[in-house]
């Protein structure tokens, strides 16, 4: 297939992950500012430096706190990181390969971008904001659904599940970065009522709060927390979920193009590390440490699957 | 001229002719509520599908579908056989005045056709000249705009054999009213259009170069989806099941065209190519091109590469030779015309210039190299004002204009905001020259939705209708 179409399939669907990864945060933003032992907003300051526009939004604004983060990243979309324009570049990748997409593909991406407008509330009252957001979770969960049941599993599905798992990762090895203070709690307060909220908000932002429960029925406990977010297979928003997925769609890649390339052996020795790793050496090494490194190899990972593949 | 236009579905005493009586009884049976209800669903299935065009010139909302009636417009098999034999016939007539002109050019030695014309001509391409492609084929795909005048009588408005666009409406319309009115298509023995994609990619692959190894590998060249015509870009590269690559995607090496892919270069052989001739190539032609692909023309000199439709090929749509293919028709086929062209006004004489001038409250003026509608005059439109501006243009450069009559148009029935009112429409059917020549029974009808109006280009306001060639 022609290199530029697997970048925008590439690129396509990473923007509808990120347009999902943001409605969650402003959603956990949301949930957290509302409750009562919040009055300090630094759960927006937070929001703003797991979605990487700290500096972006520090140049508009004076003051970081509701009204003006959910405009920022929520509603306005001269802002390249908000969610409009996320779905604004989603559609725009997907149209620029309208052939190698599903109808059912097209129609997702297409009837969202053509919706936007009148789903998106005022910026003044945030009035149905919430609505808005999980319109938003919606729309990404039918395209994902539309992408799975229709397209055929060729070269072309692969790039498209490799750009929803890069962001992915990269998404969830932010939030645990950012959060990373509230899961090593002998840097901090421990205790208080806060800390619970917290932590399930944590999960709320990668849907995981039911699985958390399922899988470890008990309390939640930070560490148990950060275990599942990066080492257990079966979440499918962990670190290592992600690179089991992205390296399972490389080896399909290099079977059928009969040639393996750098990137392969990169997600491969990244899989490894996060397969045979125990928490405790994690914890030990320093959690923000190793998910710094985490993720700058995923970036270096999709910059790889790049120059192999889409340029 | 000035005559009532022809009403293709009542007769002079306001009857309704045989042809279209089923579509009256379907008007007659359908709820008013009910037929408001199937537009407002069509308008959200083209929006949806995003079967839309830009609109040059227009901020903001770029994206527009055109609007599409949904009553059909009926030709009937013996009409048909007339215009397809017509058809036929002119772009055979195109092609071979393309070989000469590229060859031997019979037909200005012997004073057919005035040479300066030609040869001094933006569209006549000189390096061309001299090159042999594949079949002799120069207008693979061609768009002739047709208008009726009365019962048997179709005029030639336009030969397009650049890049003709509008297929993509005809294919799409024809879905629409099968899905929306399924008893109205069932009632008429109307004949299957779908099968275009797959002529269109048989004509291509027919005429590749000797030079094509195995399988032909063939493509959509776009400039992108910024372009008005993406999205029928993309409809057509999708259905014949090729790959839809823009510039940038492709580069020469070795006199060779490539693609670059997930698994390397890729060499092609056939590009069926939707960027105008001064875009193709920077190094031959616009060096500020960035839509084209550097080095291709010295492929396609090389013989490696075949260009649909050819470079070079507007000499032969261009609006000053269009008033000498009727003299081309006798001269390269000793026969007459089938279909004629609308009486033309040549400004660049001295005659035709001062009957214009001294006529423009009634006649449609136009540029000779222009298209789409944009920089013509329609003199029983204009204001006083815009008749003398465009006089002065005129005087400046009268070479660079010609001018009809207001032709009365055909009507057909179409929705308006009072009900089912008659409108002017005109016919472009798309005739595929390969090894031979195939015509899918049909084209696009494009009508002009405001009273009276005779403009029907999509980028001023028209709409499209299906186009039902009947079975007998």
């Amino acid at each position: 297939m022609l290199s530029r179409t697997a970048d925008n399939l590439f690129w396509m669907s990473r923007y509808i992950e990120r347009a999902e990864n943001l409605a969650r945060l402003l959603e956990v933003g949301h949930r957290l500012s509302i409750m009562p032992a919040s009055a300090d907003g630094s759960e927006w300051a937070s929001t703003l430096a797991i979605a990487g526009c700290q500096d972006a939004f520090d140049r508009e604004y004076q003051t970081v706190g509701a009204q003006n983060v959910v405009e920022f990243i929520g509603i306005r979309n001269d802002n390249p990181y908000s969610i409009p324009s996320c779905l604004e570049n989603a559609r725009s990748n997907g149209r620029a390969v309208r052939v190698s997409l599903t109808t059912a593909m097209w129609q997702s991406l297409n009837s969202t971008w053509l919706e936007l407008h009148s789903r998106r509330p005022s910026a003044e009252s945030g009035a149905g904001i919430l609505d808005y957001l999980d319109w938003v979770k919606d729309r990404s969960t039918q395209f994902v659904g539309a992408t799975t049941s229709t397209m055929l599993r060729n070269d072309a599905y692969f790039f498209v599940m490799m750009g929803m798992l890069l962001e992915r990762a990269d998404n969830t090895a932010r939030l645990l970065d950012v959060k990373y203070h509230l899961l090593l709690p002998e840097y901090e307060d421990v205790g208080g009522t806060l800390d619970f909220y917290q932590w399930s908000a944590l999960l709320r932002a990668v849907t995981a709060n039911r699985a958390y429960h399922n899988l470890y029925r008990g309390a939640l406990q930070p560490w148990r927390i950060a275990e599942m977010l990066i080492l257990r297979a079966e979440v499918p928003r962990s670190l290592l979920s992600c690179l089991v997925g992205l390296t399972e769609y490389l080896e399909r890649l290099s079977d059928m193009y009969g040639e393996r390339k750098e990137s392969l052996r990169m997600a491969k020795a990244l899989h490894a590390d996060l397969a045979y790793q125990p928490a405790e050496d994690i914890f030990q090494r320093g959690l923000h440490e190793f998910l710094t490194d985490f993720i700058q190899r995923n970036d270096r990972l999709g910059r790889q699957i790049q120059r192999d593949y889409l340029d | 001229m000035t005559k009532e236009p022809f009403n293709e579905m009542r007769d002079g005493g306001g009857a309704v002719r045989d042809l279209y009586r089923g579509v009256q009884d379907w008007l007659d049976r359908t709820p008013a509520d009910v037929m408001a209800l199937k537009r407002e669903e069509t308008e959200l299935l083209y929006r949806k599908s995003g079967i839309t065009f830009a609109v040059y010139g227009e901020d903001g909302g770029t994206e527009r579908i055109i609007p599409f009636d949904v009553i059909p417009r009926l030709i009937s098999a013996r009409e048909w056989e007339l215009i397809s034999r017509g058809l036929n016939q002119r772009v055979k007539a195109l092609n071979m005045f393309l070989c000469d002109v590229y060859g031997e050019q019979r037909a200005l030695d012997e004073g057919i056709i005035d040479p300066s014309l030609v040869l001094l001509n933006d569209a006549y391409e000189p390096q061309m000249q001299g090159l042999r492609v594949p079949g002799g084929v120069y207008t693979h795909i061609a768009g002739i705009d047709l208008v009726r005048v009365g019962p048997d009588e179709f005029y030639v408005l336009e030969d397009n054999v650049r890049t003709p666009s509008g297929v993509s409406y005809m294919l799409e319309n024809r879905e629409m009213v099968m899905r929306l009115f399924p008893d109205l298509f069932r009632s008429y023995a109307v004949r299957p259009v779908d099968h275009y994609p797959e002529e269109l990619l048989s004509t291509l692959v027919s005429v590749a170069p000797p030079a094509a190894q195995g399988d032909v590998t063939t493509v959509v060249l776009t400039p992108g989806r910024y372009n008005s015509a993406y999205y029928e870009h993309s409809f057509l590269a999708d259905e014949m099941g090729v790959d839809l690559v823009e510039g940038r995607d492709l580069f020469v090496a070795d006199n060779i065209v490539y693609m670059r892919t997930t698994q390397g270069p890729k060499r092609i052989d056939v590009i069926y190519r939707r960027i105008d001739d001064p875009y193709i190539d920077p190094l031959a032609f616009n060096p500020d091109s960035a839509l084209g692909v550097p080095g291709i023309m010295t492929a396609y000199r090389a013989g490696n590469i075949v260009l649909a439709n050819a470079v070079g090929a507007g000499i032969a749509d261009d609006k000053s030779v269009y008033t000498y293919v009727p003299d081309l028709i006798r001269f390269y086929l000793s026969e007459e015309p089938i279909l004629n062209n609308v009486p033309t006004y040549r400004c660049a004489e001295p005659d035709g210039l001062a009957f214009t001038l001294d006529n423009l409250k009634d006649l449609v003026v136009k540029e000779v190299h222009g298209s789409g509608g944009y920089g013509m005059l329609v003199g029983p439109a204009a204001t006083k004002d815009e008749v003398s501006a465009y006089a002065e243009r005129l005087r400046a450069d009268p070479d660079q204009f010609i001018a009809q009559p207001t032709l009365a148009l055909s009507t057909v029935p179409t929705f308006v905001e009072s009900g089912v009112a008659p409108r002017h429409v005109d016919l472009r059917p798309f005739i595929l020259v390969g090894t031979e020549t195939k015509i899918v029974p049909g084209g696009l009808t494009r009508v002009a939705l405001e009273e009276g109006s005779l403009v029907v280009n999509s980028s001023q306001g028209g709409g499209t209708k299906d186009t039902w060639v009947l079975n007998e």
